[in-house]
């Protein structure tokens, strides 16, 4: 059977008629439902990266603000440190509250990776032959480059920024020193460098969490026409926030004005 | 005087062939065609000259069937907003532009012929829960359901899908989320869609997994293609049910 439009002469190719045509593969049917599935869907898998985000988020608003200690001086900022490791005592053993935190932070960051993985590798499944013309970004195009490649930068500077100024490995001061001392020495103006480096991985935090919290409420169901402008702004203010809160320090010290 | 254009079009003899783009020089197109009738004369060209013509869906080429495509400049349905390819006119083009066509691109719509794809994965999510089991008999009462006026809004915005694909063409994770979204949002708020509600939305889920179409990862590229305009907070709607199936499951 071939269709032919009188005067256009379009022929729709006749996919059973064609000699090199095999027995149609049997279309994909969904496995029944599981309970605990949903979380294993692409749209679970969202939900579970928008939990762990917040979860993140939260504990840089907290990381944020005790940053700002430093500019009360080295007593405040090394005595607010010493207390992060003796929260809850005498109930909790020391440095308990502190240990849960970071299981839980290594637990959330592990889980948004995973499925950011997960969902990546899927992705690129989903279109394997790509196009041969980009237009411009048509709207947020820029999400999936700094989601995702921001994402592995991100990664990165973490690590760094444990070796440095948690366990002190890659710290001018090593790791003995005082919270206050390691993070004068880390910035000093002759390691302008570093806090170059600093600067521009909080930069890329914030427009991961400029669209990373904005999305999470669409994940998580709660977005709607009339909240997309408010949710938008509040995404982008606790971002700005973050980055300033934490570009201030290392700028700060780097130009004299913490020493 | 009419325009001179030329085409770079994706020829692809069938799902095995490799394909390849192939340039055409089309002369005297005149700016009142539409995109769909540029391609007609481009066809009655090769036809005349001996040669197999480009391959192309569409039917009813007032913008309300679905079955236009067309990746064309990158872009689904072309560069004017809030239409289909056959509702696009060459007066939005230049004399002497390059325009580049491909076929939707996507492993869950493989390629047919040319830029013809194959849509059916679509049907199957629609199949897995885009519906409302109910008797139909004879049309109801019109206040028999009473229906509040904003859903009834809301619903119908949804309903105006199309399901023509450019959603999926346009995500750059090649997600169907827009298309599912559109239906589980339309159905689920209506009163008629209320029983099937939460499995409704579980199974159209699992189906778009299935289909290996990607995750939907909030960009918000679909809609800035999407003919008919449907609006992002389908898919925040969906998310929000398929977490209350999860709960109550």
């Amino acid at each position: 059977m071939s269709w032919t439009y009188p005067g256009i002469g379009h022929n729709f190719p006749d996919v059973a008629s064609r000699s090199n045509t095999v027995t149609a593969p049997r279309p994909p049917r969904a496995a029944a439902a599981r309970p605990g599935s949903v979380y294993r869907s692409s749209v679970g898998k969202k939900a579970v990266m928008a939990v762990t985000g917040a979860i993140l988020v939260l504990y840089l608003v907290a990381h944020m603000v005790g940053n700002l200690k430093v500019f009360l001086g080295r007593a405040d900022f090394d005595h607010y440190a010493h207390w992060l490791r003796t929260i809850g005592e005498p109930a909790l053993p020391h440095r308990v509250f502190l240990t849960i935190v970071e299981v839980v932070l290594t637990v959330a960051v592990i889980l948004h990776m995973w499925s950011a993985v997960s969902l990546a590798r899927r992705a690129r499944r989903a279109r394997p032959v790509r196009y041969a013309v980009r237009p411009a970004a048509r709207e947020h195009r820029y999400a999936t480059h700094v989601m995702r490649y921001g994402g592995v930068v991100i990664l990165l500077f973490v690590i760094w920024h444990l070796l440095d100024l948690t366990f002190g490995a890659v710290n001018p001061r090593g790791g003995g020193a005082e919270p206050y001392d390691k993070v004068v020495a880390d910035f000093a103006p002759s390691h302008w460098y570093v806090t170059a480096f600093y600067v521009i991985a909080v930069i890329m935090v914030g427009l991961h969490l400029r669209h990373g919290i904005w999305s999470a409420f669409q994940t998580l169901g709660l977005g709607r026409r009339r909240r997309q402008r408010g949710l938008r702004l509040f995404a982008g203010t606790v971002a700005a926030l973050l980055v300033i809160g934490f570009v201030s320090v290392p700028v700060m010290v780097t130009i004299g004005v913490v020493s | 005087m009419g325009m001179k254009l030329t085409l770079k079009i994706w020829r692809q003899k069938d799902g095995a062939d490799k394909g390849r783009m192939v340039p055409y020089e089309l002369e005297d197109i005149s700016p009142d065609m539409s995109f769909l009738e540029m391609l007609d004369v481009l066809n009655e060209r090769l036809i005349l000259d001996g040669e197999d013509p480009v391959a192309f869906d569409h039917d009813c080429r007032e913008g309300i069937c679905g079955m236009c495509s067309l990746v064309i400049d990158g872009t689904p349905h072309g560069p004017q907003r809030a239409t289909t390819t056959c509702q696009l006119h060459m007066r939005h083009f230049q004399d002497g532009d390059v325009i580049t066509i491909e076929p939707w691109r996507a492993g869950a719509f493989p390629v047919i012929k040319d830029l013809v794809v194959d849509r059916t994965a679509l049907d199957r999510i629609i199949q897995a829960g885009g519906y409302v089991s109910a008797p139909t008999g004879s049309a109801p009462d019109a206040a028999a359901i009473p229906v509040p006026q904003a859903d009834a809004h809301d619903a119908f915005d949804a309903a105006t899908c199309i399901g023509c694909g450019a959603c999926v063409a346009a995500c750059p994770n090649a997600s169907a989320m827009l298309f599912t979204a559109a239906k589980v949002t339309h159905l689920g708020l209506l009163p008629q869609g209320q029983p099937e509600r939460y499995g409704r939305v579980t199974a159209m889920v699992a189906q778009m997994d299935a289909e290996g179409f990607g995750g939907c990862t909030n960009t918000g590229e679909c809609t800035a293609v999407c003919p008919k305009g449907i609006p992002f907070e389908t898919i925040t709607r969906l998310n929000a049910d398929l977490l209350t199936a999860a709960r109550r499951s």
